[in-house]
């Protein structure tokens, strides 16, 4: 045991634990048995203070490994430390897909489900839980298999639950079948939000993937151009090569913090300048590897260095469809605050699921980063949470460093719900992280 | 917990009642702070602040009478203050002091250890409890008051300064031992500030008000940095002044 500081991929407010790496279920149990606090924590991927536990006992579940052959049926089970990266390099050759990614690859089974993280095709998949048949749970009252049918409670509670309702060990995955390694991308530049939204609207459901790169650095009538990348999974037929190569590790990194404030404002306008210009103003049925359509970011190692010692916060939110325009107000007040921040991403969402505190609602969400530093961001995003919360919508745990703690109970109505399942596996209350401190998740 | 913008929730004030205490907690509060315990000699005074607190917004002012005279208190104060938040404690602010009559007091033995204690050996002793406290909770921040005066002591008032001095050394070294705890301290020193603790007394150049004081100390909490100075040009002018010939020193008195 060995005491580690930790900190999300934003690099904010870091605090100290007992780590250990539990190499199995048995571990996990007499872990869990033996600590008064326990979080369990993947690849540090959660933005904020979700899998840290200052003067508690952090599980790296990364040594839980494990990957079964996929059947026919495409299910496989998976150690719930093996990230997205490790288990395509494992089945992609053999032809399936996971049936949702984030962003990034470098995210474990265990985080997938404790985030319930969502992808480009939310509209059409909908988020990780969905596709999850069954899991290996260790909760302090006993170790179980939780499947939506028999235990559909604690299934729900445990997708999105930030791992605070359990440990979950191994899951079985329901993959995706594909021909190709290829997506097949249509892109557009858009001059601004409205004329992006619109084609979402309207084009989105012929897509199986789609996402927006919003520009927020610009002002007036081209406030939130936008690059618009939709597409499907290449079959046997659009291809001249049929390949299936897994993904590639990342060519470039970030080998050292960069100095605090190298990401100003001028330096962003250049870069989102540059990212506009290089995209085509329309192009169609473009095939692009996997790793480069789902995972741009993964092709530069620690790129979270680039915003320095400071860091950086992700503002995600999700709002209903009939309340879009807080889409087009969140960018405008970034806008012309002059808080510089990198592209955002937008997406559509789907329907949600089950899950008492899974993020995903049908509508709109976008997401953006922005560096710790200028003194008016805390009271600018204050206000962003009222107008989200105002019209139905909620922000992101996953992403999450700074809500206030009666904002989260009031976005997620289902809390109490979610508190009431919590405590029937956690009597003692051993499951906690900074962030369920901080946003009063269990409780005070 | 502190969040990425280092907005404490959880808020120790140990001098509960000082007037850039409760000018830096009104804000703290405006954020995201909800639990504050106050802790002072006088459980009237006390009371008030508590009341006030609570009409800014806090949800719990829980209340902890000392004596900053006898540091054997020390432990038991700081103790009774994190057993009253019963979560992780944030912030711990303290604003322990006593700025004396220094010349009746120079010559007065009694009165000397008594600023020595009130400024420098309640404080450590404090800080060893509060030390303990926040490396076993692995976060936590601790800002500590010193004062410009602590740069360079002078004539006029050495009792204060000198006691500011030690604290605000010892609080260097201190700062040092907690990397890679997970706990951070940082060193708040004010120029003169008009205060019921100056009231009477004749103000120095670069006088501000506790608003500005804690305007300034609040937008420190969100930074990393270790020294934060009140109005920050003083940091400027004592870089000049603590390096001055000594008898050059004297005259600007």
């Amino acid at each position: 045991m060995t005491k580690v500081v930790l900190n999300g991929w934003g690099r904010t407010a870091p605090s100290v634990a007992d780590v250990v790496s539990p190499t199995s279920e048995a571990d996990v149990i007499t872990h869990l048995a033996t600590s008064t606090h326990v979080i369990a924590r993947g690849l540090g991927r959660s933005y904020g203070d979700a899998a840290q536990l200052g003067g508690g006992l952090v599980l790296d579940n990364r040594s839980l490994r494990g990957i079964s052959p996929v059947d026919a049926d495409g299910l496989v089970t998976v150690g719930a430390g093996v990230s997205i990266d490790e288990l395509l390099s494992v089945t992609m050759p053999q032809g399936w897909f996971v049936p949702v990614t984030p962003g990034t690859r470098q995210v474990t089974m265990g985080g997938a489900v404790a985030a319930d993280v969502h992808g480009k095709g939310h509209h059409k998949d909908g988020s990780f839980g969905n596709h999850v048949r069954s899991m290996r749970l260790v909760t302090p009252v006993g170790a179980r298999t939780v499947t939506p049918e028999q235990d559909a409670d604690l299934f729900w509670a445990t997708m999105g639950g930030m791992g605070l309702t359990g440990v979950v060990t191994e899951i079985t995955l329901q993959m995706r079948k594909i021909e190709t390694d290829r997506v097949l991308v249509d892109t557009d530049r858009h001059k601004n939000l409205d004329s992006v939204m619109d084609a979402m609207l309207t084009g989105d459901v012929h897509y199986n993937y789609s996402v927006a790169w919003v520009d927020c650095m610009t002002k007036g009538a081209s406030m939130g151009r936008a690059i618009l990348e939709r597409g499907n999974h290449a079959t046997a037929a659009d291809v001249k090569e049929l390949r299936l190569q897994g993904p590639t590790p990342p060519k470039l990194a970030v080998p050292f913090n960069a100095p605090s404030g190298i990401l100003n404002p001028l330096s962003i306008k250049i870069f989102n300048e540059a990212w506009f210009r290089k995209a085509p103003s329309h192009e169609e049925r473009a095939p692009k590897t996997l790793s480069t359509f789902f995972h741009p970011l993964d092709g530069v190692k620690d790129w979270n260095r680039f915003y320095g010692r400071k860091g950086f916060v992700q503002y995600q939110f999700a709002v209903p469809d009939e309340a879009g325009d807080t889409v087009t107000t969140a960018i405008d007040r970034l806008s012309s605050s002059g808080v510089p921040s990198f592209l955002a991403v937008l997406k559509r969402f789907g329907a949600g699921n089950p899950g008492p505190l899974s993020f995903p609602m049908p509508g709109w969400t976008l997401a953006l980063d922005l560096p710790v530093g200028p003194s008016k961001l805390p009271g600018i995003l204050d206000q962003l949470d009222e107008l989200v919360l105002a019209v139905g919508g909620r922000i992101y745990f996953a992403k999450d460093a700074r809500l206030d703690p009666a904002k989260a109970a009031a976005m997620y109505p289902r809390l109490p719900e979610f508190r009431r399942i919590q405590a029937q596996i956690d009597p003692e209350r051993k499951l906690t992280s900074d962030l369920a401190r901080r946003l009063e998740l269990i409780g005070k | 917990m502190d969040n990425a913008f280092g907005q404490p929730q959880n808020v120790i004030v140990l001098g509960g009642t000082s007037d850039i205490a409760q000018a830096i907690v009104k804000r703290l509060i405006a954020q995201r702070t909800r639990t504050v315990v106050l802790a002072g000699r006088n459980a009237d005074s006390l009371h008030a602040a508590s009341e006030q607190c609570s009409q800014w917004g806090a949800t719990a002012v829980p209340t902890v009478v000392f004596d900053a005279e006898d540091p054997a208190n020390a432990r038991a104060t700081v103790s009774a203050a994190f057993d009253a938040v019963g979560a992780p404690v944030d912030l711990v602010l303290i604003a322990v002091g006593l700025l004396g009559d220094q010349d009746a007091d120079e010559n007065d033995a009694e009165a000397a250890a008594r600023m020595a204690a009130v400024n420098f050996s309640w404080p450590v002793a404090a800080l060893a409890e509060i030390r303990r406290r926040m490396v076993a909770q692995g976060t936590g921040r601790i800002m500590v008051i010193s004062s410009v005066a602590a740069i360079r002591v002078r004539r006029s008032n050495f009792l204060y300064g000198g006691a500011k001095a030690g604290l605000d050394r010892l609080c260097e070294g201190l700062a040092d031992s907690l990397l890679g705890t997970g706990v951070t301290l940082q060193i708040l020193r004010p120029g003169f500030v008009r205060s019921k603790m100056t009231t009477g007394l004749k103000e120095a150049p670069f006088t501000t008000g506790v608003d500005e004081v804690a305007d300034v100390a609040v937008k420190g909490l969100s930074s990393h940095k270790r020294i934060i100075t009140s109005p920050p040009v003083l940091a400027y002018v004592f870089a000049v002044l603590r390096h001055l010939p000594a008898p050059l020193w004297r005259k600007i008195e």
